[in-house]
């Protein structure tokens, strides 16, 4: 459990927070060279707090995610808002020497797609997680933007197609099927009427949920300005309802709840057919997604992202049914 | 040439000594890993089995819809043009019965559990 860090990032904390005394255990959960995510167990005041803490030790995580300290903001600012997000209770500076980062409370719950969608203990509320998840979207996208403009960079829906067109050209493997659904997609994904607080990957893995609801909405490394229908659209997409389809909303409710909840909490009122050209764009954005585990592959010969590039078929399948069959 | 076991009954025997043997003794990120080893050489068994032919009647659809020459690949590449260049309507039948043809194929072979799903309505 020791770290090279855990020194420096025990004195920070002590400094900031009155009565913290003491890192009792430390478990990594995930990441990769650049990122990491541990769980903290903490004395403080003479309690037991149970903490995450998100580190990137050589600086900047990845080109496409928000710097740990931006992504720290925004939560501040959703949870300001009235939003479910854990607190941040420490943002890392660069004199404490103990990296990026930030140190924000663990919550429970489940974040296990297959769980949330087939225990018992979950049967009971999953009627319910659509109109939570609209609730809780309304409120993410009624955050006042301006503050966030100077940290956020702005990505809207024409921005984005053109920027997947860009990465799957030059892959330099066309499929038919990616090229109808940019076809169908270039009329359809329109510039946003408002730009919103974008979480920019509200589905399964963030969404914590517990028997008695949606606790708290994780991991806002990808978060920016821009449109709202992106969110809905995203948790709606085919490759996040592991097998029951049926139930647009992430494979537990139906996208009716979720834009009637959304348009009760919030001042936008949306229509599937609003939503529908964001779905398509979720199975496109996904199955160019594959198409990079691929790449991964070739340099790391991981067998798990040479499966996963073999999954790109499986949005292909999902593109077909909702362009040419109008299925949702 | 020695073609006794054939490549399929080749890689079928080692997905089952991974699948029955050699995944009960393993545990973690090693046990998870041999399964989605497992799964990539089921693909490799139905490609085997099924791709040949799946791939020919693809080619002989594609010369037909694109009137062009050339290897699956280049067919592919040429229709990928027609659809981007608009020189093709999306809702034309030809080019709809051949993507649902293709996809049809292609996921019976990449993931043939996932088509089970009941969709919502249209």
């Amino acid at each position: 459990m020791k770290a090279e860090f855990f020194q420096p990032l025990s004195r920070a904390l002590a400094r900031a927070w009155p009565g913290f005394s003491q890192i009792t255990d430390a478990v990594r959960l995930s990441g990769g060279a650049s990122q990491e995510t541990w769980a903290l167990d903490a004395e403080v005041a003479g309690a037991a707090e149970r903490l995450i803490l998100r580190r990137a030790p050589g600086g900047h995580s990845s080109p496409t995610a928000v710097p740990l300290a931006t992504e720290a903001i925004v939560i501040e600012t959703v949870r300001e808002a009235g939003g479910k997000v854990p607190r941040v209770r420490y943002v890392l500076k660069e004199e404490d020497g103990a990296g990026q980062g930030y140190v924000m409370d663990r919550l429970e719950g489940e974040t296990i797609a297959r769980k949330i969608l087939r225990e018992d203990e979950f049967a009971v509320i999953r009627p319910q997680l659509a109109a939570a998840c609209g609730q809780e979207l309304a409120r993410i996208h009624r955050v006042e933007t301006r503050a966030l403009a100077a940290v956020l960079p702005t990505v809207d829906g024409p921005t984005q197609l053109a920027r997947y067109r860009a990465i799957y050209d030059a892959y330099d493997h066309p499929d038919p099927v990616f090229e109808m659904a940019f076809r169908w997609l270039e009329p359809r994904l329109k510039p946003p009427a408002e730009i919103a607080l974008v979480h920019g990957d509200f589905r399964h893995g963030n969404l914590l949920i517990s028997p008695l609801g949606l606790e708290a909405v994780l991991d806002w490394e990808l978060t920016h300005l821009g449109d709202p229908l992106e969110d809905l659209g995203w948790i709606c997409t085919r490759s996040w309802r592991f097998g029951v389809t049926a139930r647009p909303v992430g494979g537990f409710g139906q996208l009716a709840d979720l834009l009637k909840a959304y348009a009760t909490s919030g001042e936008r009122a949306f229509t599937i057919e609003d939503v529908k050209p964001w779905i398509v764009y979720g199975s496109l954005k996904w199955g160019i997604m594959c198409m990079t585990m691929y790449q991964g592959f070739r340099s790391d010969g991981s067998v798990e992202r040479a499966t996963i590039g073999r999954r790109a078929s499986e949005t292909q399948w999902d593109l077909v049914r909702m362009i040419l069959h109008g299925e949702l | 040439m020695m073609d006794q076991p054939s490549v399929l009954e080749l890689v079928e025997a080692v997905r089952n000594f991974l699948e029955q043997r050699a995944l009960p003794e393993l545990k973690g990120h090693t046990r998870f890993h041999a399964r989605v080893a497992a799964n990539a050489l089921g693909i490799v068994a139905r490609e085997l089995a099924e791709g040949p032919t799946a791939f020919n009647r693809e080619a002989a659809r594609l010369t037909a819809l694109t009137g062009g020459k050339g290897s699956r690949e280049e067919l592919n590449r040429l229709l990928c043009r027609m659809i981007r260049e608009g020189e093709i309507a999306l809702d034309d039948p030809r080019l709809t019965a051949h993507l649902e043809a293709t996809i049809t194929d292609k996921i019976a072979i990449d993931q043939p559990g996932y088509t089970g799903g009941k969709a919502a309505g249209s």
